[in-house]
């Protein structure tokens, strides 16, 4: 799955540290999901999406 | 409380009981011979104790996993899924090297216990490299 974490975070001037306490998981998860190693949970995606004020598919692209 | 602080109480809470579980074993092993001249009851009792600490110590493992993300639990869940193929592979045809007489030796569940240990952290420390 592609996102769009990085650059969202990057315009907020975030680190993963900040974005992972805001979300409620480690650091090592937030890194992990931005290089797309790991696809979070839904409910992790949603709480990401409403952390940037965007609907998830603005944030999250799911691809075959 | 923070995730972070909430995981690192957790673990301070699962290292102590896991001490006190060694510790207990120990006292099971040696405290028959060494310090109660072979009192069946006594030994019984310290097995008691021994039993419920392990139980602790399982519990507060629950509880450690319960406080984890979800890339974590799926790095131990790996992990775990690992360890319990390979203990279960490598335990049985250790069982058969003794029982066929390949080696001279008696199969010691210690060797299988110690295997383990290393197997879980090994492959914890391979799949965090691997999400990093």
């Amino acid at each position: 799955m592609k996102n769009r974490i990085r650059v969202l975070r990057a315009e907020k001037q975030w680190t993963q540290e900040d974005l992972a306490s805001e979300v409620g998981v480690s650091r090592q998860t937030i890194n992990a999901i931005e290089k797309e190693k790991f696809d979070p949970s839904l409910p992790t995606a949603f709480r990401i999406a409403r952390l940037f004020d965007l609907p998830i598919e603005k944030v999250f692209e799911y691809e075959d | 409380m923070n995730s972070k602080t909430t995981r690192n109480q957790n673990q301070t809470r699962l290292a102590i009981w896991t001490l006190a579980w060694t510790a207990s074993t120990a006292l099971v092993a040696f405290g028959p011979k060494f310090l109660w001249n072979e009192t069946t009851g006594l030994t019984l009792l310290a097995l008691l104790l021994n039993v419920g600490i392990g139980i602790g110590m399982i519990l507060a493992n629950r509880r450690l996993f319960e406080g984890l993300d979800e890339l974590e639990r799926k790095i131990h869940l790996e992990a775990l899924a690992l360890t319990m193929g390979l203990t279960l592979i490598v335990g049985i045809a250790y069982s058969l090297l003794d029982s066929t007489n390949i080696i001279p030796w008696d199969a010691e569940i210690s060797y299988l216990v110690i295997f383990m240990g290393l197997c879980y952290l090994t492959a914890v420390i391979l799949n965090q490299k691997r999400y990093r």
